[in-house]
């Protein structure tokens, strides 16, 4: 690792998809412990973004580091990058035919080699941990939707992860749900996890982020701490947006 | 000589020698058309172009010819290219050729039907593609692909019978060879008839035991599977 500990470093990303231009030059630097935060509206991109980190989609440009090794054109390395950066989808994508302690087995018996006792110690372990050890027997259509995502959060912690990408976890969930899962994050960030998540939770957003970068037309038209955004005059863009979305929600 | 000594004592006796050769049939077809099915389908979704492409050719070809065709041309036909089957061997790989490619369009469905995401996670964890099918993508898409196939088994279970037209004395040749001799057709057919429909009801039943037994709790399969 490096003096700053960067522990991801996203240089110059595009990506288009036919002749439309989805991300037209991202980069940031990730810290460890860090957790940043990305907002913006709908289609910008975010998304996009978070695969092309760990390659789920191919950047048509641009690098990506972790840990000072590159990701980008790593051939067969990527599925040992990808154990190490944790990825949490708005729809779980739990492995339907798997209980819940199964989902977090699996790739720790399939990639990780690891025998059936370490991983299943593991996988409780994991459970314990997002507060579900009682449900490991349980199928992801048994559970609620703030259960489900909390396996997958488990899941994902299982590969002990260097950084976990969260691309909209909660949006899939009702307000109680919702913040079980997101009490969940908190710990985790508390606990020195390296995250980055795409939210609209501007609450988890103003107290967890150590940034808030908002995304607009695929480039971060605006970043700063949650501190700065809040009292600095200059982040109007972002200020509407978070604007427009919460008297959305209200109304 | 009456019926009762016709059926038990010549008939029964002949045709329980052709069941085990339909049997043996169908145990040695079955398993591979099974691997078959899996191969192709899985070739036709993950393959690259050549290899998709060379599984859809494989199952229109399959598709086109008639079995009984096919199996002249194994049994009749490969001598001339110095190949030369035994009548068994040359019906099982012919069974296995068509019910593969029968179960591949049941499987290559519940393929389809498996959502994107599930593969995405499984690469997101770090399982190659190859990885994500056998253990994810395959163990979900077989449990949907079960009515299918078993359809596709019963189908083996009756076409098993085109192999006496290659020489082979299964359980309709034994039936058939009883019946010319001793003049005795309706009564003949008959009990071979049930004899196959005993076969496709223990199929039948096999099956949904089967389908209880994998089917993922909480799921509306599980649920419907419940109430029958
Ligand atoms: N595989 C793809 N093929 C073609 N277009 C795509 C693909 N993936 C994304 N897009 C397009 O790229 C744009 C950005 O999508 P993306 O999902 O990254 O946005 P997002 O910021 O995550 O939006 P949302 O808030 O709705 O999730 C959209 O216009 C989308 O239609
Ligand atoms: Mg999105």
């Amino acid at each position: 690792m490096n003096s700053n500990n960067i522990v991801l470093r996203v240089e110059d990303i595009h990506k288009s998809f036919g002749d439309k231009e989805v991300l037209r030059g991202i980069s940031f630097d990730v810290v460890k412990g860090e957790t940043k935060v990305f907002i913006g509206p709908s289609g910008t991109g975010k998304s996009t973004l978070l695969r092309c980190i760990n390659q789920l989609t191919i950047p048509d440009r641009g690098r990506v580091w972790l840990d000072d090794e590159e990701i980008t054109n790593s051939g067969t390395r990527i599925n040992y990058f990808r154990q190490k950066i944790g990825m949490v989808f708005q729809n779980y994508y739990l492995f339907d035919h798997l209980t819940a302690l199964k989902n977090v087995e699996l790739a720790l018996l399939k990639v990780r080699g690891m025998n059936k006792e370490e991983a299943r110690e593991k996988a409780l372990t994991e459970l314990r941990q997002v507060g579900l050890e009682d449900w490991a027997d349980h199928y992801p259509a048994e559970l609620s939707g703030g259960q489900a995502q909390r396996v997958s959060i488990a899941r994902a912690l299982a590969m002990d992860p260097e950084v976990i990408l969260f691309d909209e976890p909660t949006s899939a969930l009702d307000p109680e749900l919702t913040r079980e899962v997101l009490e969940v994050m908190k710990r985790l960030a508390q606990q020195g996890m390296t995250m980055l998540v795409v939210t609209h939770e501007m609450g988890f957003a103003c107290s967890v982020a150590t940034e808030i970068l908002f995304m607009e037309n695929g480039v971060v038209a605006e970043r700063g701490t949650p501190d700065l955004l809040t009292h600095d005059p200059q982040f109007t863009r972002m200020k509407n947006f978070i604007g427009q979305f919460n008297s959305y929600r209200g109304g | 000589m009456d019926q009762f000594t016709f059926i038990f004592d010549i008939l029964l006796p002949a045709l329980m020698q052709g069941l085990v050769i339909t049997l043996q049939l169908i145990v040695c077809s079955a398993p591979f058309g099974l691997v078959l099915g899996i191969g192709v389908a899985a070739g036709r979704q993950y393959g690259g172009p050549i290899l998709s492409r060379i599984c859809k050719m494989f199952v229109l070809l399959i598709k086109g010819t008639p079995l009984l065709l096919l199996l002249f041309i194994l049994y009749f036909g490969l001598p001339s290219i110095g190949i030369t089957l035994t009548a068994f061997t040359a019906a099982v790989i012919g069974f296995i050729l068509c019910n593969g490619a029968y179960n591949s369009e049941y499987i290559r469905g519940a393929l389809l039907s498996i959502k994107d995401g599930q593969m995405i996670a499984a690469q997101a964890l770090g399982m190659t593609r190859a990885q994500a099918i056998r253990n994810v993508i395959l163990p979900q898409a077989l449990r949907r692909a079960i009515p299918g196939l078993s359809n596709e088994f019963i189908y083996l279970i009756k076409y098993s019978s085109l192999a006496y037209m290659i020489t082979v004395v299964e359980l309709s040749g034994a039936g058939k060879n009883v019946a010319t001799k001793y003049f005795i057709y309706t009564e003949t057919f008959m009990v071979v008839g049930i004899v196959y429909l005993v076969l496709v009801t223990i199929t039948t039943v096999a099956v949904s035991i089967l389908e209880k037994h994998v089917s993922v709790p909480g799921t509306s399969r599980s649920t419907s599977a419940a109430q029958m």
